[in-house]
């Protein structure tokens, strides 16, 4: 079966890659691309460890047909932070003990992201439902929650900023 | 090595962990992530039937597909005798270990491997396996306890035979084994009573719902030494376990421990590895296997679903005098079910003069049970702390006072046999009484439960290396997978020893080949034990080093003293020497400065806990709402408060699970119904408040920094303490799980 | 299987005509769990999002025209459709996460065809009207008539939805919807209710429309409920007054549930009641906010 050629901006790289049709936008990104900070807990829309931002909207990426994404934005795990310097939102998790295992926490970080890029300054119940389609086993989910209000803290302070630059 | 002191540099502080970078940018590589060039794609094919022997298989046109380059069934694999071997998480047995990876005649549940198939694609190995012909005799099914253990159950072993009834049974049943504990004079114990409660409880079997699915990738080569890649909570174990099924020798396997995405017990026993190497060996190239999680649920886990009943009687001034209890878990499709710490926690938590504690492991069609965080105690302390609480309330003392007053304590003996050494039971309940949780208004619908629970804990065998490269920096070696934080603990113990900065420590786990043996990540020892292990050794090479500065100096080894990282001279005769100093010159005092420690400890300091939970529940639909929840448990000391915490509230959240919405559901042919997370209701961020943390610190005098096991205490007293902050919000006794809304509004439809 | 994107309602139809074995899809949402779970695979799928009607939204004539293959996420930010329709934009907003709702579509939701889809009821109670296309040219059906049973619809092979027609609505009338779940986020409606209510300059109530969800094969209008509530100042639910008994008792009667993994029978008739009474109440209360 003769395999499709998909262009789309990867992390805001311009990149190509084959796949078969039948295959999903997490497929492709781990098994063709070889990007495999994006997890599958689930496959079916369920567990929200393979979270990319497709288009500025927060998908499932098992839910995405990979021959989807011809000429899309396509931003994951692995185009989070800065070249010298983390994002706000890592920089929490990683102080804020927001993980045991890290299986989850790339489906979070991207989910936490596209929550502040709509909603700088969420409430805690706004954060607990802008995560809810992300299941972390191991935390019960307490400092996943602070380290997101936290990094939006630290977002919206210029101070705060400016230090962890 | 006992000696403990206050006002440490590392240990009880909140660095940033090791791994941390690696897991917040998508570094980090579990499980799955692993590839070679070249690799095959591994699937099973399982089985449609709970209950059906095996006629025959038919491999000819699968194994003629394009593609395919292996297929294997339980012919493949070798007869293991029937024996147990050891573990962390308790007994294993090979032969039903080896059978539950591959069926022989019969498959016993829905989801059984029969064969499994590499191929090219993944999509060339599912394909074959459809085309796999298997001739089934459905036979009679037994799925609930109940059935299991009547006299004319259908059987699923005919060579199983109960364990531990007073006289030999003459035939095979479905049950086990039976465990008893008993002491005191029961009769006498009822006739001091005042007040009795007996209830009859039930939960289902619930899976630990890890996120990450079950992987692998092996690589055997032409003479037979193999490569493993996988996630599990120890690859020491996982090599032990594969080589054994396969009949290899554990020498010719390397197990290289990919991140783990979460364990809970569940990744302490083999399932694809045995297979992956096999097909391996048979195709001449690396096979990738790993699970949909379809087949985490149905072929994974979980833990027994159960059925206990418990009598406990007091004397009106609310001493408890006696109890019973009679427990039954499913063990799934072969023996082993955790009743033995579930007899044994089900009423560790209090001082009771007279028992009979009587347990059953009963096997029945429903996937094989695993390990799951405190194996056998959540559903004993549902059902036994929720008879506390309704004594309590008979006796219209405090629940928490009526703890206090039966609370066992240092000294006392624990109802299976030994004495308690220095524990923090009744701390957690003075903390638990004082806090202003437990005192704080409630609205309409809204109650307030506690429950406490009690576990072991386990050290295990162990080895741990320090080593100092020539910059002074240290590398910490263990052979234990980091679920949750271990690494950063094991390295500030290491430099709170050494007296360096905990970020100038690496901590490593390290494969089968680069280290020596160590227990599971489980039992929550890895603080614990290799903790030991670690400040041993680098006590050894505070020893060392102090030798060679004495060296140096020319004056006797007494003379030095190791002080915040830098060799000193007590007399002051020659300027300190630092750690770096002492590594880069090494090569002209004796050599690399390493130590390796192994250690087998006992004492690893038994863990309480007790929590707090208030609800709400909604009378129109007995929807349940956890409003808000306090644990407090004793850590011995928390070397990483953070994951400490951590380990708290997750063992809190998952309580809350099993509590209201998590369940194996199966139709009436035993399939299950819910496989996926859609229909497996695990809490999600905004069902939850948060989760408040006391901990607890009374050192276990066993452990250098006084630590305890923390990961597993956590997830004991949930259950029953939403149960009863149900009843006090609704008067409603919830004794069968989960709590789910169509449950909770039938009991409030009972008036 | 092939993916296809075509970019006219011609091409479409002409895919989906010359593939028996095709299938469309918009947010892929149902589809890929679905083969997942074992479901076969179809030959071809067509993926409708880069048609230009079936992702338009706009209002004229007195109607709302809603793309099917709009993501919910776009719906629930879209703050004139939330001003008309505020239930069925819930609706559309409990379908799954925020994940889901990236991609999730109304048309998706309707022709998936399960009888506890969040958006249809609302869209029913609405009486939404679904603009299909096929070989055949465009039709139009009621969106209550396009499900026939659990995964059944009224298509033809060759046919898929556009767009949906929504009446703009009037003055003093407005619409809610309710789900039950055990979890808050995450589960699929254990029994779910949609209410439009139209109310005189009094506040009292001129029509009524109660559409059921999980209740039944499909989801099911409370024929009943227009009469009941005819006529009546809808305040909160006290349990005092005769009617809401009616109500509840109409619901009941519409009621046809199974017991599933879910719920059961029983459970669903009982909280059916609960959330038509607040589903009622709701749509009322937005009713009169509109005067």
């Amino acid at each position: 079966m003769s395999r499709t050629h998909v262009t789309c901006v990867l992390n805001g790289d311009e990149i190509d890659f084959l796949c078969n049709d039948y295959q999903t936008l997490l497929s492709a990104l781990r098994d063709e691309l070889g990007m495999i900070g994006t997890k599958e807990g689930c496959g079916t829309g369920d567990c929200g460890a393979c979270s990319v931002i497709l288009d500025g909207q927060l998908v499932c990426s098992c839910l995405v047909f990979a021959p989807e994404v011809e000429g899309r934005r396509v931003e994951t795990i692995e185009g989070l932070a800065e070249v010298d310097h983390l994002h706000p939102l890592q920089d929490s998790f990683l102080e804020g003990a927001a993980f045991q295992c890290g299986v989850c926490t790339p489906g979070f970080l991207m989910a936490a992201k596209a929550l502040l890029d709509r909603n700088p300054s969420p409430t805690e119940t706004e954060v607990r439902y802008g995560v809810a389609g992300n299941l972390c086993r191991c935390t019960g989910y307490d400092k996943i929650v602070r380290s997101i209000l936290d990094a939006a803290a630290r977002m919206s302070d210029p101070e705060r900023q400016k230090e962890a630059t | 090595m006992t000696t403990t002191r206050t006002g440490y540099k590392w240990v009880g502080t909140r660095p940033v962990r090791h791994d941390g970078l690696d897991k917040v940018t998508g570094r980090a590589r579990f499980g799955a992530d692993y590839a070679t060039a070249g690799m095959l794609h591994g699937v099973v094919l399982r089985s449609p039937h709970v209950h059906a022997r095996i006629l025959s298989i038919d491999l000819t046109e699968a194994a003629a597909m394009p593609g395919v380059k292996a297929i294997i069934t339980g012919a493949d694999l070798p007869d293991i005798p029937d024996e147990t071997g050891t573990g962390s998480e308790g007994g294993i047995n090979f032969r039903d270990l080896s059978r539950n990876i591959l069926a022989r005649d019969k498959v016993l549940y829905e989801g059984h491997p029969v064969a499994a198939v590499a191929a090219v694609t993944l999509r060339a190995a599912q394909r074959a396996a459809e085309a796999i012909e298997v001739d089934y005799e459905i036979l009679p099914a037994v799925l609930s306890l109940e059935e299991a253990m009547e006299d004319d159950a259908p059987v699923l072993h005919d060579d199983l035979f109960t364990l531990g009834l007073d006289s030999p049974p003459d035939r095979p049943s479905n049950i086990s084994r039976r465990r008893v504990i008993a002491r005191g004079d029961l009769d006498a114990g009822w006739e001091e009573a005042d007040v009795v409660v007996e209830r009859e409880y039930t939960t289902k079997a619930v899976h630990q719902g890890y996120i990450e699915p079950h992987a692998v990738v092996a690589e055997t080569g032409e003479d037979g030494r193999s490569t493993l890649w996988c996630s599990s909570q120890g690859h020491f174990a996982m090599r032990t376990y594969t080589t054994k099924v396969l009949g290899w020798e554990p020498g010719d396997m390397k197990v290289i421990p990919a991140e783990i995405g979460g364990g809970f017990g569940g990744k302490t026993t083999i399932y694809l590895e045995p297979l992956a190497a096999l097909l391996s060996r048979r195709a001449g190239r690396a096979v990738k296997m790993v699970m949909t999680r379809s087949e985490v649920f149905r072929a994974t886990g979980p833990t027994s679903g159960s059925v206990m009943r418990i009598k406990m009687g007091a004397r009106r001034d609310g001493k408890l005098v006696a109890a019973t209890a009679w427990m039954a878990y499913e063990a799934g499709a072969f023996p082993g079910s955790p009743i033995g710490p579930g007899v044994m926690t089900v009423l560790a938590c209090y001082d009771i003069p007279n028992v009979l504690i009587e347990g059953y492991d009963v096997v029945l069609n429903k996937p094989k049970v695993a390990a799951y965080r405190a194996p056998g105690a959540p559903m004993a302390a549902f059902a036994a702390e929720s008879v506390v609480d309704e004594l309590a309330e008979e006796l219209g003392i405090d629940p928490i006072e009526l703890r206090l007053r039966n609370a066992v304590t240092e000294g006392v003996r624990a109802v299976y046999g030994p004495k308690y050494r220095k524990i923090g039971f009744v701390e957690t309940l003075e903390e638990a009484r004082d806090h202003p949780h437990y005192s704080a208004p409630l609205g309409p619908w809204q109650g307030r439960g506690v429950a406490s629970g009690y576990w072991f804990n386990f050290g295990g065998e162990t080895t741990a290396t320090v080593s100092i490269n020539e910059d002074g920096t240290a590398v910490v070696m263990s052979g234990c997978p980091d679920i949750g934080g271990t690494r950063a603990a094991l390295a500030q113990m290491a430099a709170e020893e050494l007296g360096i900065d905990v970020h100038r420590i690496e901590p490593v786990v390290a494969d089968t080949h680069s280290i020596g043996y160590n227990d599971m990540t489980g039992g929550s020892r890895v603080a614990f034990a290799v903790g030991i292990a670690v400040v041993d050794a680098s006590r050894q090479l505070i020893d060392d080093m102090c030798a060679r500065a004495a060296l140096i100096w020319d004056v006797p080894r007494e003379e030095v003293e190791w002080v915040d990282g830098r060799a000193q001279s007590v007399t002051g005769a020659a300027a300190p020497l630092t750690l770096e100093e002492l590594a880069s010159g090494s090569g002209a005092t004796g050599g690399p400065l390493s130590a390796t420690v192994t250690v087998n400890p006992r004492g690893a300091g038994a863990g309480f806990s007790t929590q707090i939970c208030d609800v709400e529940v909604d009378p129109d639909t007995g929807l349940v709402t956890v409003l808000r929840y306090t644990v407090v448990q004793d850590a011995g000391r928390a070397i990483h408060p953070d994951y400490v915490e951590g380990q708290m509230q997750g063992g809190a959240v998952q309580g809350i699970g099993w509590a209201l919405n998590e369940e194996y559901i199966f139709d009436r042919n035993g399939v299950m119904e819910n496989p996926g997370f859609l229909d497996y209701r695990m809490p999600v961020a905004s069902d939850l408040p948060m989760i408040d943390t006391v901990i607890v610190e009374v050192p276990n005098p066993d452990h250098p920094y006084g630590v305890r096991g923390v990961g597993e205490t956590g997830i004991i007293p949930p259950m029953a303490a939403v149960a009863n902050a149900v009843y006090a919000a609704t008067g409603k006794r919830m004794q069968d799980l989960p709590m789910s809304p169509v449950r909770v509004l039938e009991a409030l439809s009972g008036d | 299987m092939k993916y296809r994107a075509p970019t006219s309602i011609d091409e479409a139809v002409e895919l989906l005509s010359a593939h028996p074995g095709a299938e469309v899809f918009a947010g892929a949402t149902d589809l890929i769990p679905q083969i997942q779970g074992g479901r076969p695979e179809p030959s071809l799928v067509v993926d409708l999002k880069r048609i230009p009607e079936t992702v338009r939204l706009e209002a004229e004539n007195g109607f709302w025209r809603v793309g099917a293959a709009i993501p919910a996420a776009v719906l629930t930010a879209h703050e004139g459709l939330t001003a008309a329709f505020p239930g069925l934009v819930e609706g559309a907003g409990l379908i799954g996460s925020d994940q889901i709702q990236g991609r999730a579509t109304l048309g998706g939701n309707l022709c998936n065809a399960s009888p506890a889809a969040d958006s249809v009821p609302p869209l029913v109670a609405l009486g939404a009207e679904a603009i299909i296309v096929g070989r055949g040219g465009e039709r139009s059906a009621q969106v209550s008539e396009v499900v026939i049973g659990p995964s059944a619809t009224s298509l033809d092979q060759s046919e898929f939805i556009t767009e949906f027609r929504i009446p703009a609505p009037s003055r003093g009338s407005s619409d809610a919807y309710e789900r039950f779940i055990p979890r808050t986020e995450m589960d699929i409606a254990v029994v779910g209710a949609a209410a439009r209510i139209r109310v005189d300059g009094d506040g009292r109530c001129e029509e009524a429309a109660v559409v059921l969800a999980a209740v039944a094969p499909t989801v099911v209008e409370v024929s009943a409920a227009s009469g009941i509530l005819e006529g009546r100042v809808i305040p909160h639910y006290s349990g005092r007054d005769a009617f809401w008994d009616e109500l509840g008792e109409a619901v009941v009667a519409c009621c046809n549930p199974i017991d599933d993994k879910r719920g059961t029978a029983e459970y669903r008739r009982k909280v059916a009641q609960v959330l038509a009474r607040r589903t009622v109440v709701t749509a009322a209360r937005r009713a009169r906010e509109t005067l």
